[in-house]
C-alpha cells in the first residue's frame, strides 16, 4: 500500500512539473537581464528599469553576476549561450558588441530605435558602438567621461599652487606639492588605472586625432613615433609623483586620499565623484574636476550598454523592444545616471537634477561630438578589442612599474598592437 | 512483504552469480532464508565497491580527464571568445612563446615553486623534529604550527598584503618604533613581489608539512632507534642516518602535494600582488584565467592550461618513477 502511495506521489508531482514548465516559459511576457550592477548606487538605479518594465506589464528576472569587471558575469553569460539559453539582454559594451556579433548571437533591435528616434538623439561615435553591421543590437545606459583631473582645492592652496590646464602647469603643481610635504599625484598601480592614466596623457600629450590615429586605428607609425614617445616620457615624470606604496592599491583608495587631503590631484574617471558625493563633499567647493591636462578639446567616453540576444518567442521579442525601448527614455536615463554619477547618453534629458561636473561632461560631449574631439577609451574597453587592449594594457603596466625606456615602450606597443 | 524480496532476491542473485562462477559450493542451496542471505553478502562483496566506485570513476574520466583532452583540443584550435573546433595546428602555441609576460609568469613560477617545497620542506621538518623530542605542550604548538593550514590562501594574502605594505604593516611598525633605516618594501617592489609570495606562502603550508612529518616520524620503529642509542649514536645521527631515510615515502607525498600547490597557486598571488606591480608577480594560473576569461583568447588560454599540466607532468612523472622504483627495491 505505502509503496503504492508513493509511487502515486511521485507519479504526480512528476506530472506537475512537465505540465507546469511549459507553463512558466508560455508565461513569457519576461525580460531575464544579466548584468553586474551590484554595489549600492548601481543596484539602484537597475531597480528603477525593473519598476518601469514592470509598470508595463512585463516580469523581471533579475540575472545579476557580483564582480565589479564584469569577468564573472561574462563567464556565466558564455556558458547560457553555448548551452542555448541567452538571457534576453547583457551588459556588455564596446567592441565586445561586435565579438558576440560575430558569433551570430545577436538580435536585431533596429525598431525599436526607429520608435525612439536614436539615430537623432545619439551621437553617431556613440551610435556606431550599438550597431553590428549597420544594424542596433544594443542600448547604451549611460556615458561616463574618463580624462577626468580629480584635485583637492585645499591642498592646493597649501602648496600655493593653481588648478593645471596644461601638463607644463601640471608638473609646476606637482612639485609645488611635493615641496609642501603632500603627495602629488594619488594613484593605485593596478594595470587598468595604469592605463587610465596613459590614455589621459596620450590625449593630453597628443590630441584627439593622434590618440584616434595611434589607439583606435593601431597606426604603427604613430604608435612608434615621437609623439608616442613623449607620452612615455610625460608618464614617466609622472611615476616621480607617485608614492611607493601605490602598488596593488585600489582606485576608490586612491581617491580617498585626495578627499581627506594627503594627495593633490588623480587621474580618474567620472565614477569617483561617486566617492566625494559619498563623503558629504560638494564639486566646485571641496573639490575640483577638470578634464586631465592638454585634453579639455576633447572627450575620452566609456558607455555602458545593453546588448540584446536573440529569443524565440514573439512575445519575448517584443518585450526586448519595450527593454530597449526603456533603457532609451529620458526618464530612465536621469534617474539612472544620478544614481550611477555618470551622463545620460542621449540627447533631449532633463538637465535640472545634476551636478556641476556632471553637466560640464554633458557640454563637453556635446561640443567634442561636433568638434572630433569624442574619442573611445582604451583604458575601459571601448577602442579596441580585449586581445589587443590587454596586450596594451600589459606593456604600460611593464613600463610604470620597471625601468623600461620609453623608446623601448613605444615598440612593445606596436608588436602588442598585433596581438589577435 | 519481506518473503516475497528475500525470494525477489534470491532470483535475481542466482541469475547472476551462475554465469560468473564464483559462487562457493556449499551455499547453492536458495531454499534456506539463511543461505541467501549468506549469498547476498558474497555477491554485494563482490560488487558493492564496483558500484560505489563506478559513478566516481566515470566522473573523473570525463571531468578531468576529458576536460584535460577537450583543453588539449581547444588549445589546438582558433578559439577566440567561444569555443571553434576548427583544427590550427600548434599557432596558438606559437602565438604563446611570443609573449614576454608569458616567460615572465613561467620564470616566477620557478622561483615560487622551486623555494616554495624547499622552505617548506626545510621548516616542516625542522618543527616536526623538534616537535618530536616529547616536549610539554606538544599539542598546543602542534594546533598553532598547523593553524594557518585552516585559512584559506585568500585570507593569507589579505593578512599579508597588510603586514607587508610598507605604508601599513611592518616597515611602518618599524619606522614607529624609532628604527627609520628599517626597509622591507619587497611588496611592492617588481624584483622583489615574487619573494613576498614565497613568504606567504611557507607561512601557510609549512605546518601541514610538518603534520605530515610527525606523523612519519611516529611510525619509525624505535626499536632500532634504541639499538642504535645502544650503538652509541648520538640523536642527530639517529635523525640524520636513520630516521629520516625512512621518511622516504612521506617526503613522496610532501613533494607531489606541494608541487601541485606550487604549480595551481592562483588565490594566493591574486590576494596578495594581484600579478603585480604590473606583471611581475604573475603566474601561469592569473595568466591562463586572464586570456581564456577576460581578454577574448580561449585559444591561447588552454596552450597555456597545457604548457602548466606539462609542467605538472615533468614534476611528477620522474617521482613517480623514483617511487615505484624504490618500491621494487623493497624500499
Amino acid at each position: 500500500m505505502k509503496i503504492k502511495l508513493s509511487v502515486q506521489v511521485t507519479l504526480a508531482a512528476l506530472a506537475t512539473i512537465a505540465v507546469a514548465l511549459p507553463v512558466v516559459s508560455a508565461q513569457a511576457a519576461e525580460v531575464e537581464v544579466l548584468h553586474y550592477w551590484t554595489s549600492g548606487g548601481e543596484a539602484k538605479s537597475v531597480a528603477e528599469l525593473k519598476k518601469m518594465m514592470e509598470a508595463k506589464g512585463i516580469n523581471w528576472k533579475d540575472f545579476a553576476v557580483a564582480g565589479g569587471g564584469g569577468e564573472n558575469a561574462m563567464t556565466a553569460l558564455k556558458a547560457r549561450v553555448i548551452a542555448g539559453s541567452a538571457p534576453t539582454a547583457a551588459q556588455i559594451k564596446g567592441p565586445s558588441i561586435q565579438e558576440w556579433g560575430k558569433e551570430g548571437v545577436l538580435a536585431n533591435i533596429d525598431a525599436a530605435a526607429t520608435e525612439g528616434k536614436w539615430e537623432a538623439n545619439l551621437p553617431k561615435v556613440v551610435s556606431n558602438v550599438m550597431k553590428y553591421q549597420g544594424h542596433y543590437v544594443a542600448a547604451p545606459v549611460n556615458v561616463h567621461r574618463v580624462n577626468w583631473l580629480w584635485i583637492n582645492p585645499e591642498v592646493l592652496a597649501k602648496a600655493g599652487a593653481k588648478a593645471p590646464t596644461n601638463f607644463v602647469e601640471f608638473f609646476d603643481a606637482a612639485d609645488k606639492i611635493k615641496k609642501a610635504g603632500m603627495i602629488a599625484v594619488a594613484h593605485g598601480g593596478q594595470p587598468w588605472q595604469d592605463a587610465t592614466v596613459f590614455e589621459s596623457v596620450a590625449l593630453g600629450v597628443g590630441g584627439a586625432d593622434f590618440y584616434k590615429k595611434a589607439i583606435v586605428q593601431l597606426d604603427p607609425a604613430s604608435l612608434t613615433g615621437p609623439t608616442m614617445i613623449k607620452t612615455f616620457e610625460t608618464l614617466a615624470k609622472i611615476k616621480t609623483y607617485i608614492d611607493k606604496d601605490a602598488a596593488g592599491r585600489d582606485w576608490n583608495l586612491a581617491t580617498a586620499m585626495i578627499i581627506n587631503g594627503k594627495a593633490g590631484m588623480q587621474f580618474m574617471g567620472d565614477w569617483a565623484k561617486g566617492e566625494f558625493t559619498a563623503a558629504g563633499k560638494q564639486p566646485g567647493k571641496d573639490y575640483l574636476c577638470m578634464p586631465a591636462p592638454g585634453t579639455d578639446k576633447a572627450f575620452t567616453f566609456n558607455i555602458d550598454s545593453m546588448t540584446m540576444f536573440k529569443v524565440k518567442s514573439a512575445e519575448e521579442q517584443k518585450s526586448q523592444l519595450v527593454l530597449a525601448g526603456a533603457i532609451m527614455s529620458p526618464e530612465f536615463q536621469e534617474v539612472f545616471n544620478l544614481n550611477k554619477g555618470s551622463i545620460p547618453a542621449r540627447a533631449g534629458v532633463s538637465r535640472a537634477k545634476f551636478d556641476s561636473c556632471a553637466i560640464k561632461s554633458m557640454d563637453d560631449m556635446d561640443a567634442t561630438s561636433k568638434n572630433g574631439g569624442l574619442v573611445p577609451s582604451f583604458a575601459h574597453g571601448m577602442a579596441i578589442d580585449s586581445a589587443k587592449a590587454g596586450a596594451f594594457q600589459d606593456v604600460i603596466a611593464k613600463f610604470m612599474n620597471s625601468s623600461m625606456t620609453p623608446q623601448a615602450a613605444v615598440l612593445a606597443l606596436a608588436k602588442a598592437a598585433k596581438a589577435k | 512483504m519481506s518473503a516475497l524480496r528475500t525470494t525477489n532476491e534470491a532470483n535475481t542473485a542466482s541469475k547472476v552469480i551462475k554465469p560468473s562462477g564464483t559462487k562457493p559450493p556449499s551455499r547453492t542451496n536458495a531454499a534456506t532464508g539463511k543461505s541467501t542471505s549468506s549469498q547476498f553478502a558474497a555477491l554485494a562483496d563482490i560488487w558493492l565497491p564496483r558500484l560505489v566506485l563506478s559513478p566516481t570513476i566515470i566522473a573523473s574520466l570525463i571531468f578531468v580527464y576529458g576536460f584535460i583532452a577537450l583543453t588539449a583540443y581547444l588549445s589546438l584550435t582558433e578559439s577566440r571568445m567561444m569555443p571553434n573546433y576548427e583544427f590550427a595546428g600548434f599557432s596558438q602555441y606559437a602565438a604563446l612563446f611570443e609573449i614576454d609576460r608569458w616567460w615572465v609568469a613561467a620564470a616566477n613560477l620557478g622561483i615560487f615553486g622551486g623555494l616554495f617545497i624547499l622552505f617548506c620542506l626545510i621548516t616542516g621538518l625542522l618543527m616536526a623534529v623538534l616537535l618530536d623530542q616529547k616536549i610539554r605542550a606538544e599539542g598546543a604548538l602542534r594546533a598553532i604550527y598547523l593553524y594557518p593550514m585552516a585559512l584559506s590562501f585568500i585570507v593569507t594574502g589579505a593578512a599579508w598584503k597588510w603586514i607587508l605594505n610598507p605604508g601599513l604593516g611592518l616597515e611602518k611598525l618599524m619606522h614607529d618604533w624609532g628604527y627609520k633605516n628599517f626597509s622591507f618594501d619587497w611588496l611592492v617592489d617588481s624584483d622583489m613581489a615574487i619573494y613576498t609570495v614565497v613568504i606567504a606562502g611557507v607561512w601557510q603550508s609549512s605546518g601541514f608539512v610538518m603534520a605530515l612529518f610527525l606523523a612519519g616520524l611516529r611510525g619509525v620503529d624505535d626499536s632500532i632507534i634504541k639499538a642504535a642509542m645502544v650503538d652509541g649514536a648520538s640523536l642527530p645521527t639517529i635523525y640524520r642516518r636513520i630516521v629520516i631515510p625512512s621518511l622516504r615515502p612521506v617526503f613522496f607525498s610532501v613533494l607531489l602535494v606541494l608541487a601541485h600547490i606550487a604549480i595551481k597557486s592562483f588565490d594566493l598571488v591574486m590576494a596578495l600582488t594581484a600579478g603585480g606591480p604590473g606583471t611581475s608577480s604573475d603566474v601561469p594560473a592569473i595568466f591562463m584565467y586572464q586570456f581564456s576569461f577576460t581578454r577574448g583568447q580561449l585559444g591561447l588560454g588552454a596552450a597555456s592550461a597545457m604548457m602548466m599540466l606539462a609542467t605538472v607532468l615533468a614534476v611528477l612523472v620522474p617521482l613517480m618513477y623514483m617511487e615505484t622504483k624504490g618500491a621494487a627495491h623493497g624500499r
